[in-house]
């Protein structure tokens, strides 16, 4: 019992590290996911190529279009779409 | 024989973020780019029965978009009257003076390191643009727009496992893709 409660499997701790990105992980859960951490190579794996993925996205200049803004884009769009349909 | 076909009715979802970032990059004006890519949209259909089917469907609005970037500069250019060059000219007589002109530019250190990381913006939005749509619309809520996980679920009528779940499949393609593309 006291086992299960402190050794996570493989896709909980994947799910931890997710979590972890967004800093959404508990305490508890990093306790957890950095045991695991100690003994798992794909839990080793996964860790590094998340933590590059989100370097990577930290780095680079993103940005997009707001919900709303893409939603005018898609009003303005659709009736050229029709107009072009219709002549 | 042309291998890519055009189905705009996908274009506004498919590519909008895409072309937006490859143009806020190259413009730094939110409303000017987003014009841009409206006109290129726009531009695309009017000219779709010149498409050859030789370039994917991105890669043919991509160049459109090019066009309309160049068009805007003109444009500015053509408006002030003249573009504006600035040269300076060091000759034997300003050595000792005016020390800050000799010294290296800090920004041209940096110079690559901003076209890098634009590149790299761009391998990403191109990743995000194989991801299944619910896949890249949780994925671009949550990295980019940094939406908190209450409101995601709320907006999608998810559950917060569900979510994660999405999170976790975007980020291993993310991923994926990424090592294959750019690391």
């Amino acid at each position: 019992m006291k086992r299960k409660f402190l050794f996570i499997s493989c896709e909980e701790a994947q799910e931890i590290c997710d979590k972890s990105q967004y800093g959404e992980a508990t305490a508890w859960e990093k306790l957890k996911l950095n045991l695991r951490y100690l003994y798992c190579s794909i839990t080793r794996k996964y860790v590094k190529r998340n933590k590059k993925l989100s370097d990577s996205i930290n780095q680079a200049p993103l940005d997009c279009l707001q919900k709303e803004e893409l939603n005018a884009l898609q009003k303005e769009f659709n009736l050229k779409l029709e107009q072009q349909k219709q002549g | 024989m042309p291998d890519h076909k055009l189905d705009p009715n996908k274009w506004v979802s498919l590519y909008s973020d895409y072309l937006f970032n490859y143009t806020i990059t190259r413009i730094n004006d939110r409303e000017v780019a987003k014009d841009l890519v409206q006109e290129t949209f726009f531009a695309g259909l009017k000219s779709m029965v010149n498409f050859k089917g030789q370039a994917s469907e991105r890669t043919w609005l991509i160049s459109i978009l090019k066009r309309k970037i160049i068009d805007h500069y003109r444009k500015i250019n053509s408006k002030k009257g003249k573009a504006e060059v600035k040269v300076n000219f060091n000759t034997e007589e300003d050595e000792g003076d005016w020390l800050e002109e000799r010294v290296a530019d800090p920004y041209d250190r940096t110079a690559e390191d901003t076209i890098e990381n634009e590149e790299l913006a761009m391998a990403i939005q191109k990743c995000m643009s194989k991801l299944s749509q619910k896949q890249a619309q949780v994925f671009k809520m949550k990295t980019i727009e940094g939406m908190d996980t209450e409101t995601i679920c709320n907006e999608l009528n998810i559950t917060a496992s569900n979510l994660w779940v999405i999170i976790h499949r975007a980020r291993t393609a993310m991923a994926d893709c990424l090592e294959n593309n750019w690391f």
